[in-house]
């Protein structure tokens, strides 16, 4: 069985296909059913990448042990001066020297 | 032009399918592990391609959960993205119906955050940088769905390769780039401490939505940056 698709399991991942899809139109239906954007819902839309974001960093920053927010601090230092992808270097290798020379 | 414009994307879009890919093949290990084939751990990750839902609703399903809590799941965890599609809007008045539905089929984290950072950056958002973008992050997510699902169970511990640590630092780069947008540090100071607390309280995956509400309801509250009437919704950022 395991090559093949089972007739439920195909069903399921076509709802959270669809499920999934409702969310990332459902913004783009609601607003343009408005004629036009009231200014604090401008500003309140202007908010919304820093503030869903903070929320997948925040969490995993207080819960996580002192390798990771260690690793967190020196990424969100370097990355005031360097690109993306150096900043992801730095904080990998943080936690790398973290968990395997100081044993966090 | 459009060949830098497609070139430009393709090279943002590598650097965010080499970040992604570790997830990628994650998924597909804990995918097969649950009792998933591959076949259908590949046609997860094509049609849902949304990381946190995938493994939410695989987690689920390996717990026997009823399946309408699984897509119940599922659309909690990608409640953000409503409000993706809705700040979105404003730069992608321009395309097709056609084209504005594979903009939104593609609309990830690293998707949105920088199509925000092109459209206000005054480049403007076009079709072609954001297929090249999102093309190059989806290939690559659902080729390694499929490694993950066949070699998954080789694969060490993740905490050994410190791989866990590699999405929060992401998501961390990508909060700092809007540092230097109005309201910046009260919007996240916000979502940062009602994120924790529900985390605490309520429990994930309602934190992510709880925490940005938050955040957004602070933005909405305070003092209005642009006296002037709102925009329209088709209005561009650069005119």
């Amino acid at each position: 069985m395991q090559d093949q698709l089972s007739m439920d399991m195909l069903l399921l991942i076509l709802a959270a296909a669809v499920a999934t899809f409702v969310t990332r139109i459902g913004g783009y239906v609601m607003i343009t059913h408005m004629k036009t954007v009231p200014p604090r819902m401008e500003q309140a839309l202007n908010a919304v990448p820093a503030a869903v974001l903070t929320t997948l960093v925040a969490p995993a920053f207080f819960n996580g042990g002192w390798d990771v927010k260690i690793s967190m601090m020196v990424a969100l230092v370097v990355s005031l001066r360097y690109p993306g992808l150096l900043m992801l270097a730095a904080g990998w290798a943080t936690a790398l020297i973290c968990r395997h020379l100081l044993g966090f | 032009m459009t060949s830098t414009e497609i070139s430009q994307g393709l090279k943002g879009g590598l650097i965010i399918a080499i970040s992604s890919a570790p997830f990628a093949v994650l998924f597909g290990a804990v995918a097969s592990d649950n009792g998933l084939s591959v076949a259908e751990a590949a046609l997860m990750s094509a049609t849902v391609y949304a990381g946190a839902s995938q493994l939410v609703g695989i987690e689920l399903f390996g717990h026997h959960v009823a399946p309408w809590l699984v897509v119940l799941s599922v659309l909690a965890v990608n409640f953000r993205h409503v409000l993706y599609s809705a700040a979105l809007t404003r730069f992608i008045g321009h395309f097709t119906p056609v084209q504005k539905f594979l903009t939104f089929f593609l609309l990830t984290d690293p998707q949105f955050a920088e199509s925000v950072k092109r459209g206000e950056s005054g480049q403007g958002v076009s079709f072609q940088w954001y297929m090249a973008f999102g093309l190059a992050i989806y290939v690559s997510w659902v080729f390694f769905s499929i490694v993950g699902a066949f070699f998954g169970r080789m694969m060490g511990d993740p905490q050994v390769l410190a791989i866990d640590v590699l999405l929060p630092i992401y998501f961390l780069g990508l909060v700092i780039g809007f540092r230097r947008k109005v309201g910046f540090y009260p919007v996240v100071a916000a979502s940062a401490i009602s994120a924790v607390l529900a985390y605490h309280l309520v429990g994930s995956p309602w934190h992510v939505s709880i925490g940005a509400i938050a955040g957004i309801v602070v933005a909405a509250v305070m003092p209005l940056q642009q006296p002037d009437a709102g925009l329209t919704p088709a209005s561009e950022p650069e005119s």
